[in-house]
């Protein structure tokens, strides 16, 4: 058995009698008998650290697909980027990572400060002049972009794009059963938002993928004026690492930028923690989600950093307040101002660049294969779908035979709906990240072509 | 007992932090200069005008532009300016800052584990749906449940799941209900989330003793009560002993109990929610089971229930088969997503981890070990620093100022501020709402003897201070990297990123 506990036996009987108590049971005298567990709990005898680390190496190789196993070709919301040693060494320093939040800002200036740095980087990258410092997931930035926006206008309706990720519109639907949201999802037509298809009367957010999740980059102008129209918030959910080519979500017209922020130096992790981006409008500060660092001065007139706009939280406004956030990603935030230090204002325009590039060399040689077709004709950035001439993840299944992760089949993101594409069990989302290298891409599309042949 | 009853083992927890402003990472930028390296890979460069339309395209984003090596001084001088767990003790009140086995960070390092993507088929992941699979196991066998699900990021993330499934249960019985009753001491996060969860707060007032009040508790239910939500021990840190009466005066109108799971490491391997008589549970493993803080995240908040809510619990969840292998299932009348994948998987490892290091034997003996020194301190201090209710407490103990403040007009919040002078971190302040000038101190269980006489010991200077000098508390703390900073101006005068900043 194996504790962190550092009392002596010595010592324990001291305190104990300091107490005036005989034993540690003692303690829980007061508790009723009938309730106190009798034989202790079913979970097994303790072991050491090193028997538990093996126990952990046999889950690790039980996972086939891991980014040294196989070469990584899946996105969907989740990437395979480089995190160089000097982010990892970096954000793993235990200053940071042994932390909490930062409520005594005289001893926690190290934590603000890099968040106010995320701060600044976020609002750059969204061209959106407020961001927050972090939420849990792409998914929790949406939900509470659609709580923000149904505050602001006061109405209960929002319009979203089938183009959104559709776990992140799947986890909107159920939070929507407590505020009593309606959310009305637009299909896509050719990857791309069949906007003349929904009525926006009263909505109060009109919610577009910037790219979407078939990495089409649409025209976001359209959402806008469509928002604008019936006097809702514009929403763009948009990717960090695109958005280092592409046109910024403030620059579109967006109210609210909400993104996934993996890509900014977390591993794939299989899924978390992660880390959800949200910027906003001046105009929504006062009803923005979780926490903020501001900068001040301290008693000596020197620059300090504390945590603002306190009154929107809910350890103070409680039942009013607009979102329950109270532990966020901080750690993962302060990884993404460290990895957006490291690339700096020339890399992330190359990471963003150079999977532009993949893909469409890529995709150009794969749509050539028999079999495979492109799911739409529209512009795409670092993300394509594909539809094949078999099921996506049986194809999925094969790669990995010969050491692809070959993408993301559609049906196992959305079942057998169709608002994103005509039998999604046939498409299949493929990514291409700055790791990939011109051998790796003609692999693939070798591989694939046998598959897709055989 | 005292630190020379004790002989051995100093301790030590006066960090040397650094006193400098440090530059923002945009101030040491020089245009031009990078750090970046990437793999080379042979891609023809093709012009982005040629894969994009104009449209589309953007400026680049103004990044700081730094060196790795600039990166490094900068990142390490702010570490130098922030108090952590590994630097010292950490006695902040409800959020148990112990001590995080570094072993851990190893076992969520291994490629195998933190190089999986999400999206892979349950094919080749077999190893983290077994892991999920033998958490929930054992998250279940300590909260007494019978099934959980994983995906809640944190214990707020928790809660709203929980308030769900109470919905969902009530609907699928045709029962509209309107109401949640929360105690008056709870944490914030409770009633923002009932709000969320589409009820309406009703409070139940604490009785003298900082117990939810049975008389006020049977005025407040009805039948269109859901369910309470309760934190036991509550938030003052003590145990709710008429648990069981509570359980059923709400059982009896119909109503679920709600355990708030962010003290289950004062009673993990002593007594089960389940056997309390609740129905849906979350855990903070960041706090239970000891996974680092991070600065304010990641944590996780699984939520784990009784029988007649599995249906409900949220999908997909990983599953055992009878072939030995492992599935992702969801429930019949499942409430659906509440996280973009699968929860915050490497912390959900972590705590794992930790639970299976520990035993069960281990895990009753952190409970024994927090209430030890939580009641020790709270004994120790009770001359200066009275408890709130004169009773025993469990894991933490709330302290009040109170005496201090009629005596010499020193308040709770220069205690907490001049004990960061003395090397260690604040308690919580002001925090539950009913005491006044509270000051919550949750020493926990990885902390030794000496260390506890050394906070104490702390307290005593600062209570001598309080009489000779009360003005240097209201000045305090001075050593720190920064002084008392001026929250009003910060959002008086909004500045929030550096293009807000008007830098000289």
């Amino acid at each position: 058995m194996a504790d962190y506990i550092p009392h002596t036996d010595v010592e324990v009987a001291a305190m104990l009698d300091f107490l005036g108590l005989e034993s540690l049971e003692d303690l829980f005298a007061h508790i009723p008998a009938a309730l106190r567990l009798s034989g202790g709990l079913d979970v097994g005898e303790g072991r050491s650290e090193p028997d538990v680390t093996a126990q952990f190496a046999h889950y690790g190789a039980a996972n086939r697909a891991t980014t040294t196993t196989l070469t990584c070709f899946a996105g969907a919301g989740a990437y395979d980027h480089e995190v160089p040693a000097v982010v990892r060494a970096l954000a793993s320093r235990s200053e940071f990572v042994t932390a909490y939040t930062p409520y005594q800002p005289e001893v926690a200036q190290g934590v603000l400060q890099a968040l106010f740095e995320y701060q600044s980087m976020v609002s750059r990258l969204s061209g959106l002049p407020i961001a927050n410092a972090s939420l849990y997931d792409g998914a929790a930035a949406l939900v509470e972009s659609l709580n923000l926006a149904s505050a602001a206008t006061r109405r209960g309706r929002v319009v979203i794009s089938a183009g959104v990720h559709p776990h992140w519109r799947a986890v909107a639907r159920t939070f929507a059963q407590g505020t009593g949201h309606e959310i009305v999802e637009v299909p896509l037509d050719n990857g791309v938002t069949a906007w003349s298809r929904v009525d926006a009367t009263d909505a109060a957010a009109v919610v577009v993928a910037y790219p979407n999740v078939l990495g089409v980059v649409e025209d976001v102008g359209v959402a806008r004026d469509l928002a604008r129209a019936h006097g809702a918030l514009l929403v763009v959910a948009g990717d960090p690492v695109s958005a280092g080519v592409l046109r910024s979500a403030g620059s579109w017209g967006a109210d609210v930028f909400v993104g996934e922020g993996q890509a900014l130096g977390t591993a794939l992790s299989f899924g978390g923690p992660y880390l959800g981006l949200f910027a906003c409008t001046v105009d929504q500060v006062r009803r923005l989600p979780g926490r903020i660092v501001g900068e001040s001065v301290d008693a000596e007139g020197r620059r300090a950093f504390v945590t603002t706009l306190r009154a929107r939280e809910q350890d103070i406004r409680r039942e009013r307040a607009t979102s329950n956030v109270c532990t966020n990603q901080t750690l993962m935030a302060v990884t993404a101002a460290v990895q957006m230090g490291w690339l700096g204002r020339a890399g992330l325009r190359e990471v963003a660049t150079r999977g532009v590039r993949g893909a469409h060399y890529l995709h150009d040689a794969l749509v050539r294969l028999d079999g495979v077709s492109a799911v739409s004709d529209q512009p795409f950035a670092r993300e394509f779908a594909l539809r094949l001439a078999r099921p996506a993840a049986g194809v999925v299944e094969a790669m990995a035979e010969r050491g692809f992760l070959a993408g993301v089949a559609l049906d196992s993101l959305t079942g057998p709906d169709e608002s994103v594409a005509t039998h999604p069990e046939d498409v299949l989302v493929v990514a291409v990240t700055e790791r990939r290298t011109r051998d790796e891409l003609d692999a693939y599309v070798a591989a694939l072509g046998e598959e897709v042949a055989s | 007992m005292t630190h020379e009853a004790s002989p051995g083992g100093r301790a030590a927890s006066a960090p040397l932090m650094g006193r400098e402003v440090e530059p923002t990472l945009f101030e040491l930028s020089v245009p031009g200069r990078t750090a970046y390296q990437l793999r080379t890979t042979g891609v023809p460069a093709v012009p982005l005008e040629d894969l994009l339309p104009a449209e589309h395209l953007g400026e680049e984003v103004a990044l700081p532009e730094v060196s790795e090596r600039d990166l490094v001084g900068h990142v390490t001088r702010l570490t130098h300016r922030q108090f952590s767990v590994d630097l010292g003790a950490y006695p902040l009140g409800s959020c148990t800052m112990k001590y995080n086995p570094k072993f851990a960070d190893e076992i969520v390092a291994n490629p195998g584990l933190s190089g999986v993507h999400p999206g892979a088929p349950a094919s080749m992941t077999q190893g983290w749906l077994e892991l999920l699979v033998t958490l929930e196991e054992r998250l279940c066998a300590i909260t007494g449940m019978v099934a959980a699900t994983v995906q809640p990021a944190a214990g707020a993330a928790g809660e709203l799941t929980g308030l769900l499934l109470m919905r969902a249960y009530h609907r699928a019985r045709g029962d509209v209900r309107r109401r949640v009753l929360i105690p008056d001491s709870a944490h914030g996060t409770n009633p923002a989330s009932v709000t969320l969860g589409g009820y309406e707060v009703t409070t139940v007032a604490s009785n003298e003793r900082g117990l939810v009040d049975l008389d006020a508790l049977h005025a407040a239910l009805g039948p269109d009560v859901a369910g309470i939500m309760l934190t036991n021990p509550n938030t003052v840190g003590l145990f709710e002993e008429e648990i069981r009466e509570i359980a059923e005066a709400v059982h009896g109108v119909g109503g679920l109990l709600y355990y708030d799971g962010a003290n289950l490491n004062a009673i993990v391997g002593v007594v089960r929610p389940g056997d309390m008589g609740f129905d849906i549970v979350h855990m903070n493993l960041h706090k239970t089971f000891a996974t680092p803080h991070g600065g304010g995240g990641p944590g996780a908040g699984p939520v784990a229930v009784s029988s007649r809510l599995v249906d409900f619990l949220p999908g997909p969840r990983a599953v055992a088969q009878s072939d030995g292998t492992y599935a992702w299932a969801t429930p019949a009348h499942s409430i659906g997503r509440v996280h973009g994948w699968h929860g915050n998987a490497l912390v959900l490892a972590r705590a794992l981890a930790y639970i299976e290091v520990h035993g069960a034997e281990g895990l009753t003996r952190v409970a024994q070990h927090a209430v030890l020194n939580a009641n020790w301190l709270r004994r120790r201090v009770a001359d200066i620093l009275p408890a709130a209710y004169a009773r025993p407490c469990m894991h933490e103990c709330v302290l009040t100022a109170t005496p201090l403040k009629r005596a010499y007009g020193v308040r709770g919040l220069d205690v907490a501020k001049a004990l960061l002078e003395e090397g260690f971190h604040s308690p919580t302040v002001y925090f539950p709402l009913i005491v006044d000038e509270a000051l919550m101190f949750e020493p926990t269980e990885t902390e030794s003897p000496q260390t506890l006489e050394a906070l104490a010991r702390a307290l005593e200077r600062i209570a001598q201070r309080a009489v000779v000098d009360p003005e240097s508390l209201h000045r305090a703390p001075q050593s720190t990297p920064v002084s008392r900073v001026d929250e009003a101006l910060a959002a008086r005068h909004l500045v929030t990123t550096e293009d807000a900043a008007s830098r000289q």
